[in-house]
């Protein structure tokens, strides 16, 4: 579904990933992992065209979407949940969830899926009125999945949903993204630090060390890798 | 008693052409962090504009409201125009640079429009038709509050109660509180910030397009410097409010207007400045942001 060839982005002169493949395929749960400022949330900003890669390909569904607008990567099927969950604070959780559906227009298939995200968080339901910034942590980042969920995407690029929520939040967010995965045929790009969650979930992993790839297995094997372990595990 | 009301109604009225040009300053800022101080300038083009027009009309001897609205549609059309090429011509090209450079070619590009207008059209002062007939009904109360000052009022009212409906229930509307949120997040769910950005110039121009029309109507002359001192006094009312908000631009208008004509009635016209800058001094020592501006909390 989607494939990023040779990527290199910059910051000005500051080169910030080397020569990034990596492929996603259609349906599965993909994690890219990696330390602080290894380059995972550039690698989600430049998918979603928000930096623009100086040298590369980023291929979705064979389609060249380099140096495309952010706005046609959204209506092509690509949404993100950005690090730090950016709910509009001043919007309530209904306008937010709104802003989530801007580029459609079948004004049904908004409210089917605004029931199904109603029924997914109840929480958001029972705040719809509120502002978004009056939101706890955890339900600021249900907010955040379900504003991108109501763009209704094929690819949902996921940063850092675990940042700054307490572990039992965490676990309930991850089975809600495994939830999406399966029944909403959603394909998932999760970017975490947490590599120990998000190796349980995924079926792929990619390792980011200082904007270079530099190991991908299944998930499962990079569990049982002693040098993951050591490195990002803490075993 | 009589002369206190006929005080407050010219206050009012300040007060609406105020808010009509402070709402371009404070929605400009609260979209792209930018003071445009090109925007006075915008509110005088709109001025010109109705005064060629109205002076085109007059001569085909059409009935004055029909004047009026003409005139008032081709500023609004013009400034506009106007509005929109400022941005893209000066601002857009400097989007990512640091904040000092946009603001620079904000205060070129008035200086610009300021010449361009006095060598395209005279330095000296122009008579400017009266476009708001004084019907016989309102003579009783014509001492303390004039039909001109009714007009502005009640057009003042219309076009804050559309404003309002626009920003809170329309889509663009969403994607402008959207966009001046969180840009970045407006990027991602899909938003074309850039439209975005070129719409809000294009409102906060019509704006000032309007409040051009109607005050030059109202004090009866024009020259390419009034968009500088309306266009300071706006927003001075715009911070005071607190600038960035919509309610605050209109808030801070009208206490700018109001002190304005107090000082004017009560003390001289001599101090008017004097009072409507102290206000400011005061309420930015005890209330920073404004009155309705949202400290700013810097999240580490």
């Amino acid at each position: 579904m989607l494939e990023l060839r040779h990527v290199d982005t910059y910051y000005g002169n500051i080169q910030a990933l080397y020569d990034i493949s990596l492929e996603i395929k259609t349906g599965e749960i993909i994690t890219l992992i990696g330390a602080n400022g290894a380059g995972k949330s550039t690698t989600l900003m430049s998918i979603s065209g928000i930096i623009v890669p100086r040298r590369g390909k980023i291929l979705f569904k064979g389609q060249d979407i380099l140096g495309m607008a952010p706005n046609t990567i959204v209506q092509l099927g690509i949404s993100q949940v950005p690090e730090g969950r950016h709910i509009f604070p001043a919007l309530s959780v209904a306008e937010n969830l709104d802003m989530g559906a801007f580029l459609r227009r079948d004004k049904k298939g908004i409210e089917e899926d605004r029931a199904y995200i109603y029924e997914l968080f109840p929480i958001l339901k029972q705040r719809r009125n509120q502002p978004g910034g009056n939101l706890s942590g955890g339900e600021q980042q249900m907010l955040a999945i379900s504003r991108a969920l109501m763009a209704r995407p094929q690819l949902l690029l996921l940063d850092e949903p675990s940042m700054g929520l307490a572990p039992l939040v965490t676990r309930q967010i991850f089975e809600i993204i495994k939830k999406i995965n399966k029944e909403q045929h959603t394909t998932i790009f999760l970017v975490e630090q947490n590599a120990n969650l998000a190796l349980q979930v995924a079926d792929r992993g990619y390792v980011l060390e200082n904007g270079r790839i530099t190991m991908q297995d299944k998930a499962e094997l990079l569990l049982a890798n002693t040098d993951i372990q050591r490195a990002y595990l803490g075993i | 008693m009589e002369y206190f009301l006929e005080l407050v109604f010219s206050g009012l009225t300040r007060g609406s052409i105020y808010a009509l040009i402070a709402l371009g300053y404070t929605m400009v800022y609260g979209i792209i962090g930018l003071i445009n101080f090109a925007h006075g300038e915008i509110y005088m083009i709109g001025a010109f504009t109705a005064l060629i027009i109205a002076t085109v009309l007059n001569m085909y001897g059409l009935p004055l409201p029909a004047v009026l609205i003409l005139a008032a549609i081709a500023a609004i059309v013009w400034s506009a125009a106007y509005g929109f090429t400022v941005e893209r011509v000066a601002y857009r090209p400097l989007r990512g640079a640091p904040r000092l450079s946009p603001l620079i070619s904000a205060i070129g590009m008035s200086i610009f429009l300021q010449n361009y207008v006095m060598l395209a059209q005279t330095p000296n002062f122009l008579p400017f038709p009266t476009l708001i007939p004084e019907p016989a009904f309102l003579e009783p109360i014509a001492s303390m509050v004039g039909t001109t000052d009714l007009t502005i009022l009640l057009v003042t009212t219309v076009v804050m109660v559309l404003l309002t409906l626009l920003i809170k229930f329309t889509r663009t509307g969403k994607a402008m509180r959207a966009t001046s949120q969180d840009r970045t997040m407006a990027f991602l769910v899909g938003v074309n910030v850039d439209t975005v950005i070129s719409i809000t110039f294009v409102i906060g121009s019509s704006l000032a397009a309007i409040g051009g029309v109607l005050i030059a109507s109202h004090i009866g002359q024009i020259n390419f410097y009034i968009g500088f001192i309306a266009g300071i006094k706006a927003f001075t009312a715009a911070v005071l409010g607190g600038i960035g908000s919509i309610p605050g631009a209109v808030l801070g208008s009208f206490v700018l207007g109001l002190t304005e004509s107090f000082a004017t009635g009560y003390v001289s016209s001599a101090y008017e400045d004097v009072f409507a800058f102290s206000l400011l001094v005061l309420i930015l020592i005890f209330r920073p942001a404004g009155l309705l501006g949202k400290a700013s909390i810097e999240k580490v």
